[in-house]
């Protein structure tokens, strides 16, 4: 390790943590809120179900370098913009979080949801009121490994060349030089380990009624 | 990017398509079946007897967080120079490799496991059948939707990261996109791309398939 | 022949689950073990194929202690049926009966034609052989779970309250088929259960266990009835004990004088029956003789129609319990209890004083034979 090293360029490194940063979070909230309405309909059997579940499930198996190399051809954008990122990884948020949000739905108790209907709320009320805050544990889970291997797959970026602690992995093997690449793989490891903890730490103060929170 | 494709050039000869599928899929299915070699025994060991639940949930957890392409090139730095000729990248990158597929195997085969109705194994014990007839006639056919599950997900991984190898030398398809960056050839690039996809749908495709062949119905609840 | 002898099981941290027990379980016949929970009936029934270890004391099988037979092998000799049937859910109904079979050593051909005359045995059809349990209902897998521990014809079975996870009327069609099964089969049999009905229902002996593993009481289901050995045992039991006792009492042929009851068919006419009647009821039967129903003589505008009949009265069948007869009897709007043939014809009306008497015999009877 060349600590001096780390100190000189300092500031470039807490500039690409900011953009790993921004890339890593910005994709899971885009895909939250597209994924609450859409695993809402998925939740509700029928056709929307196999279609999104069947849909989630084949943008999810599409390699991350491939698809950031694809989506110019899609979106019109040149290589290096780092819109194709952001698209990438909301992309595959979305995928998994389709999925959780129609898994923790589903998990509702059916007693819950008659007693709510018996009181006499409405669908979007009780879907607001009633179950969405008791789907949090399962959306949390999910959210949890949306955002921890959305940290993982950012760096993949760096081979496109979009800023982000990617770089300091290509800039270490070109120098054949360690410091970066450590100091980019516990940078990552703790960005991940940090948000990880922020989704726990959100989950639990949402559900107050859990026994252990929203550790399952 | 048609173009691309319908050149013969581009898919024989030894940095063709063809040679390149085949790579990327020996290197993967080295990678899975060290993978499988690891996390099969021990996740089958923690669903049957319960010991070591906890460790192996955080090491899955802490595994998921690394990041792959820092990994890889940690790996051929250190390693690189302790090897001969090609093994300097193939070494390293087949360890990242088994790394990341580990834990989706281990904790899938776990969770079969651990799912198992208590009853049927309480019945087989009471029968008299021997542990080890227990764990291959009851528990693993049981366990098996979520052992595919998690040879899914690692699988895709596998091919998924192998791409990525293609920056530390590793030859299979990500050859296309990684030499197609370098010579600012985007068309080459993104037929890479579309290759890549297409070959992790295909293995994908004949996962399901396998499991749907030995998986029994009265599990997967099909008629 | 099972065989506790002073067996103890105690866990860490000095809880007491079964507190030297010794009682023998006869051969051919059904002994239940019954109490509340914490008594141990479970934790006893596990020791005897050894999925639980005894702390001390032995278990024999036929006069031969377990603790030293190879745990499979001994296993192999005893059936095993548990609550919610265990059956392997990758396998087949006909697949998971023939297991026992095959782990005793039956070719697989053997096994498979053994488990689809066993099929047959405990009530499914043969178009249940190749479907999966979870195509069953929980009293259908219940069945596959008893033919499978009878596949290896153990002389031993051990069954872990084997009809509780069911709805109330399929626990009783379980209970009764289950019995006609072991008249047949004789087994050996120990049966857990925390129903004490269910005990004196279907047990020859039944093992009354308190909380903390401690043996209450061992009689058959009369003396228990009869003789409650504490305070215990008889709050256990429960109220309507007295009741509960003429279940077990035959209700003696020629013992009580039947009475000719004049019967009406659907379609009389208000005068028909006004002349047949004996008072306001008049017993209603189909073509065959077999009871459908009361009609009210006075309420009647009209002939006779389905809707007049009054269904509260139950019948008993002859030779039944005169509990069934006491029944039929407080039950029937004409206060005469209907008794029936085996196929269902009528065999005539009792009444209650009639019943009052055999009551009174059955008791000084019973009293008489007391010391």
């Amino acid at each position: 390790m060349r600590f001096d090293w780390l100190y000189r360029e300092s500031g470039r490194i807490a500039e690409l943590f900011l953009w790993h940063l921004g890339l890593s979070v910005i994709p899971v909230v885009i895909g939250l809120l597209l994924a609450l309405p859409l695993g809402w309909l998925a939740q509700r059997a029928g056709f929307f179900r196999s279609t999104l579940l069947g849909a989630a499930g084949l943008l999810y198996t599409i390699p991350s370098l491939a698809l950031f190399v694809l989506l110019p051809l899609v979106l019109g954008t040149r290589i290096l913009d780092p819109m194709n990122v952001v698209v990438a990884l909301t992309v595959y948020a979305l995928a998994l979080l389709v999925r959780t949000v129609s898994d923790g739905l589903e998990s509702v108790p059916p007693d819950v949801i008659q007693a709510a209907n018996a009181m006499g709320y409405r669908r979007l009320p009780r879907l607001f009121v009633v179950e969405l805050p008791l789907a949090v544990p399962v959306i949390a889970a999910g959210l949890r490994v949306a955002v921890v291997s959305n940290v993982s797959i950012v760096s993949v970026a760096a081979l496109i060349g979009t800023p982000q602690l990617g770089l300091l992995f290509t800039q270490g093997l070109q120098l054949r030089f360690l410091t970066p690449i450590i100091a980019g793989i516990v940078l990552c490891v703790l960005l991940a380990a940090l948000l990880d903890g922020l989704v726990l730490f959100a989950a639990k103060r949402m559900t107050p009624w859990q026994p252990g929170g929203a550790e399952r | 990017m048609i173009a691309w494709f319908s050149d013969p050039t581009h898919w024989t000869g030894s940095d063709g398509v063809f040679a390149l599928v085949i790579q990327h899929l020996i290197y993967s299915g080295v990678a899975l079946f060290f993978a499988c070699l690891i996390g099969l025994p021990i996740g089958l060991y923690v669903g049957h007897t319960g010991r070591g639940v906890v460790l192996i949930a955080g090491l899955a957890n802490a595994l998921r967080s690394l990041p792959s392409l820092g990994l890889i090139v940690l790996l051929v730095i250190l390693f690189g120079p302790v090897f001969a000729s090609d093994m300097a990248f193939i070494v390293p990158s087949i360890i990242v490799l088994v790394l990341l597929a580990v834990p989706p195997i281990m904790s899938g085969t776990y969770a079969g496991v651990a799912a198992v109705d208590p009853a049927a194994v309480d019945a087989a014990r009471g029968m008299g059948k021997r542990p080890l007839d227990i764990l291959f006639d009851v528990e693993l056919p049981c366990a098996l939707p979520l052992i595919f599950s998690g040879l899914r997900s690692a699988t895709l991984q596998i091919i998924s990261t192998a791409t990525i190898a293609a920056y530390v030398s590793l030859g299979g398809l990500g050859r296309l996109i990684i030499d197609g960056r370098a010579q600012n050839d985007y068309y080459q690039m993104a037929a890479g791309a579309v290759l890549v996809g297409a070959l992790a749908l295909l293995v994908d495709l004949a996962i399901g398939i396998l499991s749907r062949l030995t998986v029994s119905p009265g599990l997967t609840r099909r008629l | 022949m099972i065989t506790f002898d002073t067996v103890s099981k105690h866990y860490r941290g000095q809880t007491v689950a079964v507190d030297k027990l010794s009682l023998t379980a006869p051969t051919g016949k059904l002994t239940i073990f019954v109490g509340p929970s914490g008594c141990g009936k479970t934790t006893s029934l596990r020791m005897v194929n050894r999925l639980i270890a005894p702390s001390s004391g032995r278990i024999l099988l036929d006069g031969e202690p377990t603790d030293t037979m190879d745990v499979a092998v001994l296993r192999r000799k005893i059936g095993y049926v548990i609550q919610n049937a265990g059956l392997f859910p990758h396998r087949t109904v006909v697949q998971n009966i023939a297991t026992t079979a095959r782990l005793n050593g039956t070719p697989k051909d053997q096994a498979l034609r053994i488990a689809h005359d066993l099929l047959e045995r405990v009530g499914l059809s043969s178009a249940f052989a190749n479907r999966y349990p979870w195509q069953l209902s929980g009293g259908q897998q219940q069945r596959v779970g008893v033919a499978r521990a009878l596949a290896s014809d153990p002389k031993f079975m051990l069954m872990d309250e084997p009809f509780s996870a069911v709805d109330p009327v399929v626990r009783g069609q379980l209970q009764d088929e289950f019995l006609r099964l072991q008249r047949d089969i004789g087994k050996t049999i120990i049966m857990v259960t925390h129903d004490i009905d269910e005990a004196l229902k279907l047990g020859d002996q039944v093992v009354v266990l308190r909380t903390g593993g401690t043996l209450a009481q061992v009689a058959t289901p009369q003396e228990l009835l009869a003789r409650p050995a504490d305070d215990f045992v008889a709050d256990f039991i429960g109220r309507d004990r007295g009741y509960r006792v003429l279940g077990f009492a035959e209700f003696a042929k020629g013992g009580v004088p039947l009475g000719a009851e004049p019967t009406a068919t659907l379609g009389a006419t208000p005068e028909t029956l006004r002349q047949i009647a004996t008072d306001r009821w008049v017993l209603v039967t189909d073509p065959l003789n077999r009871p459908l129903g009361w009609a009210d003589v006075d309420s009647l505008k009209g002939p006779l129609r389905d809707g007049d009949l009054n269904l509260s009265g139950t019948l008993a069948v002859e030779g039944s319990s005169l509990r069934h007869v006491l029944d039929a009897v407080l039950s029937s709007p004409s206060g005469r209890g209907v008794i029936v043939g085996q196929s269902g014809e009528l065999m005539g009306t009792v009444t209650l004083s009639h019943v009052a008497e055999a009551i009174e015999a059955a008791r000084t009877g019973r009293l008489g034979t007391q010391p």
